[in-house]
């Protein structure tokens, strides 16, 4: 019996996995032997997709990248560590072999949509625990825990949960943040591809442990696979009678709009309106959707809760370093050779993750320029690369974890250009409700533009500062608030690229 | 806009009404049923919802997904985000427009392709990334990209 697992995640299927997937099947018709296809979620290691492993009776075997010509070769040598796509074992790939993988231990290796493999494989414990808690006793774990929001505010998670469980009210909603649009980050996309029960058993436990009834995803338009494999994953688990009268959840669709991110945004949007930011307070823990208690999570928060559960909140406490408790999932992306995700606890550098797991640049230029944390994170020069990956060391440092990922840069980056994107973006994605946002961002472009041609710098980046200084001051929220940050950092790291050495005397 | 057209908007959408976020719904269903949301069925739903022609105007026109014109044959979406331009989107969207003769967002004069942006598609380690047709598409190279385009004007197939 010969078992095949071939990812389904985009980052596969984008790279050409269904046409692998089709050139297996018809390589085992027409050589009539018994081979199982099993699409599984992506084991994260981006540049190796599509990925395949082969089990034919000693354990899985890894190859790729793999494309369609390569697939008869393989059937052709009986799948042997000879072919030249062959990889070994994933376990011992340094890049899977170094990372702790706690919300990601089933991505890659079970079926997404198969309860039996979820349960098989560590699922529901988290649940099994949380059912025989009180609802005081779950939140008093997350609060334990010391989970801090992962969507990018870093906000702990367990006070969220407090304000929640103390409001009283006719109904309380989950609210799950997956309206993952920075550019740089996949986490929440590959973990809701490859692992769905685990985001609904996160919401599960959010709804006990908060005493709420109805849960929403809120998911991205541009993430069509995660919407059918979520779609079918909260099936199977209505049939299972998992969801249902004591708690539901629906998958709700954004429409391409960067600032549903944004949780009083998002709420706007769920509510069918214009995705315009709301004055805080009230803050959505007491009136949130439809002006109920509603606690909104990024995925990956939620996805966190039910190992907190499962194991308790002392002990993923003890992971990471400092006050950034628990595993994340870093994203190493743009110009990187070996790309993908990394989940570890707090701490590791940011050297580690782009050099001795991410092999540097794709390119092979030496690196220039690092963003983190998304659209609204720092730009970073090479020279800062010792800094470990944590909320506080970030802070210390003018910067932001955000949502964990990385992008990097190589040499023939222009930061000037990269700075004007960031007013560019926030003048397209603005709500358009705070005068800053809406008019700064586009005077901020215009600006940009003045400098990257070369007119009157030393005037015209003055007025960026102080531009900068009254989006940050004055936004109602961090689109606004934060888009001064890659502008800033550019400015201050990049100086070359924004002015000669004359002109700055 | 043909009276069929109207009962088909009025019979898709009713069911949406009174739900959480029933216009946002609505409007996804219009958008798939008819490709977009043509300005005849404002008054339509703005009755239906109970809510004024100005309201659901302003909610079609906040998001990027609700088209006020139909879309060519062909639609195609470059990622114009930091991760891809880190490996050459701006090159994969330059050659891209330039071999059609099209500015972003614009049809081809024969309605067969539309070029659009779409920031970010979450496939940020293998770009740069593009979606044709809803179908993805990561690890680009700009000639054989822009040429495959080219040739999906030409073909219209």
């Amino acid at each position: 019996m010969i078992t095949i697992h071939l990812s389904m995640d985009s980052a596969a299927v984008a790279v050409g996995a269904e046409a692998v997937a089709a050139t297996i099947l018809a390589e085992t018709k027409s050589r009539s032997i018994d081979v199982t296809l099993v699409r599984t979620g992506s084991r994260g290691m981006h540049w190796l997709e599509p990925l395949v492993e082969i089990d034919v009776g000693d354990g899985r075997k890894a190859f790729g990248p793999i494309s369609p010509d390569d697939v008869p070769s393989l059937f052709e040598g009986n799948f042997n560590s000879s072919h030249p796509t062959a990889l070994g074992s994933v376990d011992e790939i340094e890049f899977f072999a170094d990372q702790q993988r706690m919300i990601f231990s089933r991505c890659g290796i079970t079926d997404p949509i198969s309860l039996l493999d979820y349960g098989q494989h560590g699922g529901f414990e988290g649940l099994k625990a949380a059912s025989k808690m009180s609802a005081s006793e779950i939140v008093d774990a997350v609060m334990t825990s010391g989970l801090r929001g992962r969507g990018g505010a870093a906000f702990p998670a367990g006070i969220k949960w407090k304000t929640v469980l103390s409001a009283e009210a006719d109904q309380k909603y989950i609210v799950c943040n997956a309206d993952e649009g920075d550019s740089g980050t996949f986490a929440d996309r590959m973990i809701m591809e490859g692992d769905p029960f685990l985001l609904i058993e996160g919401m599960i436990i959010a709804g006990l442990g908060v005493e709420a009834s109805k849960g929403y995803i809120y998911l991205r338009s541009e993430y069509p696979v995660a919407q059918r494999v979520l779609t079918r994953a909260i099936e199977i688990a209505r049939t299972d009678g998992l969801l249902g009268e004591a708690f539901d959840i629906e998958v709700f669709m954004g429409a391409g709009a960067y600032i549903c991110g944004e949780e009083t945004s998002l709420l706007e949007s769920l509510e069918g309106k214009r995705g315009q930011v709301r004055a805080k307070p009230p803050l959505p823990a007491l009136e949130g959707l439809n002006g109920r208690p509603t606690l909104v999570h990024n995925v990956i928060s939620l996805c966190s809760v039910p190992s907190i559960l499962a194991e308790g909140g002392q002990w993923y406490r003890d992971l990471g370093m400092g006050r950034s408790t628990g595993t994340m999932p870093f994203q190493l992306a743009g110009n990187i050779k070996r790309g993908g995700l990394f989940e570890a606890p707090f701490g590791v550098t940011l050297h580690d993750l782009v050099h001795k797991y991410g092999g540097g640049t794709l390119s092979g230029r030496p690196v220039r320029a690092v963003q983190v944390g998304g659209p609204l994170g720092a730009y970073l020069p090479a020279s800062m690369l010792d800094t470990p990956m944590d909320y506080e060391a970030f802070q210390k440092i003018g910067a932001g974890v955000g949502h964990g990922g990385i992008v990097v840069f190589d040499d023939t980056v222009d930061l000037a250009a990269q700075a004007k994107y960031a007013f560019d973006f926030c003048a397209i994605e603005s709500c358009g409700k705070c005068t800053p946002c809406r008019i700064g961002a586009v005077r901020g472009s215009e600006v940009m533009a003045k400098v990257m041609k070369g007119e009157d710098n030393v005037a015209n980046l003055a007025l960026v500062e102080d531009l900068c200084e009254v989006m940050e001051d004055g936004s109602l929220c961090a689109m606004g608030g934060m888009t001064p940050i890659p502008v800033m950092s550019a400015m201050k790291h990049f100086r070359e690229d924004f002015i000669s050495e004359e002109e700055s005397k | 806009m043909e009276v069929g057209m109207q009962s088909t908007v009025s019979a898709l959408i009713k069911p949406f009404v009174g739900e959480t976020g029933g216009l946002m719904r609505a409007l996804h269903a219009v958008q798939h049923s008819q490709g977009y949301v043509d300005a005849a069925v404002i008054p339509i739903i703005a009755d239906i919802f109970n809510l004024t022609k100005a309201e659901v105007k302003g909610v079609i026109s906040f998001y990027e997904d609700f088209r006020k014109a139909p879309a060519g044959k062909h639609v195609v979406k470059i990622c114009q985000a930091e991760a891809c331009q880190a490996v050459g989107a701006r090159v994969l969207t330059e050659k891209t427009l330039a071999v059609l003769g099209l500015s972003m967002g614009g049809t081809s004069v024969t309605g067969g392709v539309t070029i659009e942006p779409v920031y970010c598609l979450g496939l940020c380690a293998s770009g740069p990334v593009a979606m044709v047709n809803g179908e993805l598409r990561g690890r680009l190279d700009a000639d054989a990209f822009s040429n495959e385009i080219k040739m999906l004007e030409r073909t219209g197939e």
